[in-house]
């Protein structure tokens, strides 16, 4: 199984990204995934996690994950130096401008492609594009067709181009 | 058939939006929400031609409901916790009433304390008020059922309300892959709703009505006979579903590898899925595990499950209530199924997953390690040393 551990802030998108994903990866025969949040109220801006869980066969176990193959940062505010949640050899992926000296972490100005892309900060889409690209987990044709599926319909051209450019920029696969 | 990632209550209005009730209605309570919100969304663009009636508590949901049923339409209402527990009083109207409403109930705990997350003991409080009551174990059987609630719940024989069961939280708001099927596939699963138990100008009856003692027990007995033949009604609810949609059920209970198992935890819910893990791990080890899912408590599935464990050696309930100053109420059914049925081996309870809290792989490991080691009792799972 593979497990993906999303933490953002209420209104960032996290859930809506462990949702795509898990709609990308099972869109193919045979794959099945489970997707949720963190349960309980909802704030703008407060700590919020989001979990997706992709198998080759169906997913009895709905806890949440304790330990991740990737751990996913939309905000960088979040991250706090721990790797307690990372299985060995697994991946922290952080949206910051800073840099990190630590194989575990890939670090991307996520914000960045946001605004030139989308014309705002927000990343979901973004990150899930580099989780993509990094782990070969899902293709950016799957991704574009879970941004159709389950995202408003006037979000949809910017964040499959901003998805897609994410990809490819650390895929080193081009559409 | 078009694939989907939904939600379990998503997955549960799509499946309502198939079965055409003519009326729906509903109060909002954490975590059943999104699927009343759903299903008004589907009312306003059209997609489903109903009447949405927007109460104002859980008792008027139901009375409405009864209202519109009692003139002959097919009615749909949600609630959870709480919510129900508010409606309890129209609960029996419903069932000595003959209404074949269906609800769907999203398990969550009730106060105090206070607490919106998933236990079972709203609805199991309320396994006597005449309802038949299924427990789904995921998203598409949750959609299975909505659609299946209605042939059982309808059928003259049956002429009962029915409560289908989702886990707040854990079902009602994970997305899972799910078959949405397609509606003339639906429409040929499920025929229109028609009833004689309706108010008819051109034949006027007496309905919703007083009896004394002396009638009193026949009414009570009939009610108990609607449920009780819903057994029949629900393997052929599901052999025409097979024919039709290719997805097949096992009525009142689900086996996992219980032909040779030593060792057998009986559940119901979402937890089963984990169960079925555990399970698999041990087997691994080379004990001989197995799983019971309850499907329906009501009718209570007493000969199926004393047949499934008969050869085991020994049985644990696990279950996400407590009837407080005795066990687990499932276990008390289970007892009572395997005593009328002459299998004497032990069982045990295990009260898990109250409010919400998770119940890991580990704990249901121990469980199977428990019974091969020969401790039994009443156990609450989570709470450290006992």
């Amino acid at each position: 199984m593979i497990e993906i551990l999303w933490h953002g802030r209420g209104g960032q998108g996290a859930f809506t990204a462990a949702k795509l994903l898990g709609a990308a990866y099972s869109a193919k025969d045979g794959n099945y995934s489970i997707a949720f949040p963190s349960f309980g109220p909802e704030r703008r801006g407060a700590p919020v996690r989001a979990f997706t869980k992709l198998d080759s066969r169906r997913i009895g176990d709905r806890s949440e994950i304790e330990k991740a193959d990737y751990v996913i940062y939309l905000d960088d505010t979040l991250f706090s130096d721990s790797f307690d949640e990372l299985k060995e050899n697994g991946k922290i992926i952080i949206n910051t401008k800073k840099h990190f000296d630590d194989k575990r972490i890939i670090a991307a100005d996520a914000d960045a492609m946001a605004n030139e892309i989308i014309g705002r900060p927000i990343t979901n889409t973004v990150m899930l594009g580099i989780l993509a690209g990094v782990s070969k987990i899902t293709d950016y044709e799957n991704i574009a067709e879970a941004i159709r599926g389950y995202m408003p319909e006037k979000l949809h051209e910017k964040n499959i181009k901003a998805a897609v450019a994410a990809f490819e920029s650390v895929s080193g696969v081009s559409k | 058939m078009a694939k989907k990632f939904l939600s379990g209550n998503e997955a549960f209005a799509e499946g309502i939006r198939l079965a055409k009730p003519l009326v729906i209605s509903a109060y909002p309570i954490t975590p059943q929400t999104t699927v009343v919100e759903r299903l008004s969304e589907m009312v306003a663009d059209g997609s489903l031609k109903s009447e949405f009636i927007h109460v104002e508590s859980e008792h008027s949901a139901l009375s409405c409901a009864i209202g519109a049923s009692a003139v002959g339409a097919r009615t749909f209402t949600a609630t959870s916790s709480q919510g129900l527990l508010y409606m309890a009083e129209c609960l029996t109207y419903a069932a000595g009433g003959r209404f074949p409403i269906v609800m769907m109930n999203a398990n969550r705990s009730t106060a105090l304390p206070w607490n919106i997350y998933g236990d079972q003991r709203d609805s199991i409080s309320q396994l006597d008020s005449g309802w038949i009551q299924a427990y789904a174990e995921n998203a598409q059987e949750s959609l299975d059922l909505a659609l299946m609630s209605y042939y059982i719940a309808e059928n003259i024989k049956v002429s009962t309300p029915f409560m289908t069961n989702l886990d707040g939280f854990v079902l009602t708001h994970t997305y899972e892959v799910v078959d949405v099927p397609d509606e003339e596939q639906a429409d040929a699963f499920l025929p229109p709703f028609k009833t004689d138990n309706k108010i008819d100008f051109d034949n006027p009856k007496n309905m919703a009505f007083s009896a004394g003692p002396e009638q009193n027990t026949v009414f009570k007995y009939n009610e108990h006979m609607g449920i009780m033949n819903a057994k029949d009604v629900i393997k052929e609810a599901e052999k025409k579903f097979a024919d039709i949609f290719g997805r097949e059920y096992t009525g009142l209970i689900e086996t996992y590898n219980t032909e040779d198992a030593d060792y057998i935890i009986i559940t119901l819910g979402s937890v089963a899925g984990l169960v079925k893990e555990a399970a698999d791990r041990l087997r691994e080890d080379g004990v001989k595990a197995g799983v019971i899912r309850i499907r329906y408590l009501r009718p209570f599935p007493n000969e199926e499950t004393a047949e499934a464990v008969k050869n085991a050696k020994g049985v644990a309930v696990l279950e996400k209530d407590i009837s407080f100053g005795n066990e687990g109420t499932v276990y008390t059914n289970v007892n009572s199924a395997l005593r009328k049925n002459n299998v004497n081996i032990p069982t045990s309870n295990y009260i898990g997953g109250l409010g919400g809290k998770n119940i890991s792989c580990r704990e249901i490991e121990n469980i199977y390690r428990n019974l091969e080691n020969n401790i039994y009792g009443i156990h609450f799972l989570g709470i450290g040393e006992q």
